[in-house]
């Protein structure tokens, strides 16, 4: 018999030295671009997509995740399990798809029901991962209940984050409002849609979920 | 929709109140409320895992022609100083609104100031 049991001179390494491999949630309200940033993220380490995405909010009403996504930043790499969750909304109105998006009635029940499974879904998936990464979207206002809920809860359990301001390729976009409202939490401006910056995410990714952090427990 | 004529209830409800009920009891009465067209002020507000469940079961309880959900808006917790940590006080949560989505709207919100405005035809007396 060994010094060591199989796999705990690994263990050991790991805690030492920080996780090689971390779940990471896509977390989020609506329609700010978990979806795209899951696609980005997936597309540029894999060659693969997440989902589909649509200007339609809740277009991903399932939690989707891809296994041992390897991310590298030059010095070191992380494998982590990307999931990407339905968007996390306190109201969900089915006239909203039809009146804004011309979605006929049958379809817009439908939808608003899927979508208020999805929050449910979404919420359950934080019992389990190891790190957020928290999307934003950066031409809108920070201080949503929905952004601090998430952000309270993340804190209470001690899980990382990292907030990904997104759409920084539109011109009313204000990554620095975002920075200032959220001081505690590293945040990096990113548009998910043209790529811009990803660079920087991936590297603070590694970084940043790589740690070794106790979990809380609730 | 429900719609009343005769003006909008807003409830404030005291700490002791609040402080008395378990979380699932205060979510249960919070959303018991809520359905009925009322507002809510929270003079000791939700922790960040209760907010949490509560949006769950507002998603458990949408009914689509009659409640499309809650507004709920606070601030963060706040946190105890230094001295307090030492006497073993934790984080603890602020004066919240809550109210039925269909009636309550934020209109903005930052450090300083919650700006929301109450649209009329909905609601309970």
């Amino acid at each position: 018999m060994g010094l060591f049991k199989k796999g705990s001179l690994s263990a050991i390494l790991q805690k030492i030295f920080g996780k090689k491999h971390a779940k990471i949630g896509i977390y989020g309200p609506p329609n700010v671009g978990k979806t795209t940033l899951a696609n980005r993220i997936l597309r540029d380490w894999t060659g693969d997509i997440m989902g589909s995405v649509s200007e339609i909010p809740h277009e991903t009403r399932r939690a989707k995740w891809k296994r041992d996504v390897k991310v590298d930043n030059g010095n070191s790499s992380l494998f982590m399990d990307i999931v990407d969750t339905p968007g996390i909304s306190t109201k969900v109105d089915f006239k909203d798809f039809m009146n804004t998006y011309g979605l006929s009635k049958d379809e817009a029940k439908r939808r608003a029901k899927e979508a208020t499974e999805g929050v449910i879904e979404a919420i359950k998936w934080l019992e389990g991962i190891d790190g957020v990464l928290l999307v934003m979207d950066s031409t809108q206002d920070p201080f949503t209940q929905v952004n601090v809920t998430i952000l309270g809860n993340l804190e209470a359990r001690n899980l990382p984050v990292l907030i990904a301001a997104n759409k920084i390729d539109m011109e009313e976009s204000s990554p620095a409002t975002l920075k200032s409202a959220f001081p505690q939490h590293p945040v990096v401006p990113i548009s998910a849609l043209t790529g811009y910056n990803s660079d920087n995410l991936y590297t603070t990714m590694v970084s940043h979920f790589g740690k070794r952090r106790r979990k809380k427990r609730r | 929709m429900k719609k009343y004529s005769s003006g909008i209830s807003f409830n404030l409800i005291s700490r002791q109140k609040l402080l008395e009920l378990s979380s699932e009891e205060k979510l249960k009465f919070i959303l018991k409320e809520v359905k009925k067209g009322k507002i809510l002020v929270l003079e000791y507000g939700l922790t960040p895992m209760e907010q949490t469940n509560l949006i769950e079961d507002t998603m458990k309880e949408i009914e689509q022609d009659t409640f499309i959900g809650v507004e709920m808006e606070g601030y963060g917790q706040d946190s105890p100083t230094f001295f307090q940590k030492l006497f073993g006080v934790g984080k603890r949560p602020r004066m919240t609104l809550i109210g039925p989505a269909d009636l309550l709207h934020m209109v903005k919100k930052d450090n300083n100031m919650i700006q929301t405005k109450i649209i009329p035809g909905h609601g309970a007396k």
